[in-house]
């Protein structure tokens, strides 16, 4: 099959990751991979994102498809039910939001910058080391946080990747599932129907 | 004994819509219908199994046709 251009977004997903150890500033480029899902899916009805343009789906295929890195297993059967993928997707807006309050109260001046990566939400990395100034504190604290919140994901994509599917996070991806209830939504079977004929 | 034909058939209740079986059909007989499940267009589908082998909710599965 002939590759096209958005077949290579697996490199912008790596590359991503890898400026993040060197200016943590870059982290704000992540909100593309927030808002474009989001876009597509409520101006086309579509998950075009999903399939074509997600360059993480494309990393943990390539890593754990090509490079052997899964062991190819069933996901357990808890892990595609619905209560448990919009149960994490709640669980990763609140934690979304626990990060916007903590830029917030940076930018209020209610609390000094903290120069760390949260990983799993619990373990808190340092990462001075990749903020070199330049930016308002309340900018750096939101994009230590971002980061917290791609590295994570990522982290949990890989660790399924290696016990189970290669793409096994997209069964679980609050971003997948958030833009597959935006379809849902939107879907009407009738139409799709009609359209068919 | 001639070999059953098989066809790729998705569980639409737990399917995520996420497009790896549309990527991996060589036949392009499988689409994400509005960004809800997946379709297999049966008169295309050739029964390969790459489908249902990249599903990472393993949501497909290969029947005999007929069923």
């Amino acid at each position: 099959m002939k590759k096209r251009w958005y077949d290579y977004l697996w490199i912008a997903s790596a590359l991503y990751l890898l400026l993040g150890f060197f200016n943590i500033l870059f982290a704000w480029l992540g909100l593309i991979c927030f808002f474009l899902p989001l876009l597509i899916s409520i101006t086309t009805g579509s998950k075009a994102y999903c399939g074509r343009y997600c360059g993480r789906g494309q990393l943990f295929a390539l890593l754990g498809g090509r490079f052997g890195l899964s062991r190819q297993h069933d996901v357990p059967r808890w892990m595609k039910s619905r209560w448990f993928r919009y149960g994490f997707l709640l669980f990763f807006l609140v934690m979304f939001g626990q990060m916007l309050w903590n830029t917030a109260l940076v930018f209020s001046g209610a609390r000094d910058l903290r120069e760390v990566v949260t990983l799993l939400w619990t373990f808190r990395l340092p990462w001075h080391w990749a903020y070199h100034g330049g930016a308002s504190p309340w900018a750096a604290q939101f994009a230590f946080g971002f980061y917290s919140v791609m590295l994570t994901s990522t982290v949990l994509g890989l660790g399924t990747m290696v016990l189970c599917k290669p793409r096994s996070w997209c069964v679980y991806c609050p971003m997948g599932t958030m833009t597959q209830l935006i379809c849902r939504a939107k879907y009407h079977p009738d139409a799709v129907r009609q359209n068919q004929a | 004994m001639g070999k059953e034909k098989r066809l790729a058939r998705v569980d639409r209740d737990h399917c995520v819509a996420c497009g790896c079986c549309v990527k991996v059909c060589p036949r392009g007989a499988v689409q994400v219908v509005r960004g809800v499940f997946a379709q297999v267009e049966e008169a295309l589908c050739v029964g390969c199994g790459k489908c249902a082998k990249a599903c990472p909710a393993s949501v497909i599965g290969m029947e005999a046709a007929g069923q």
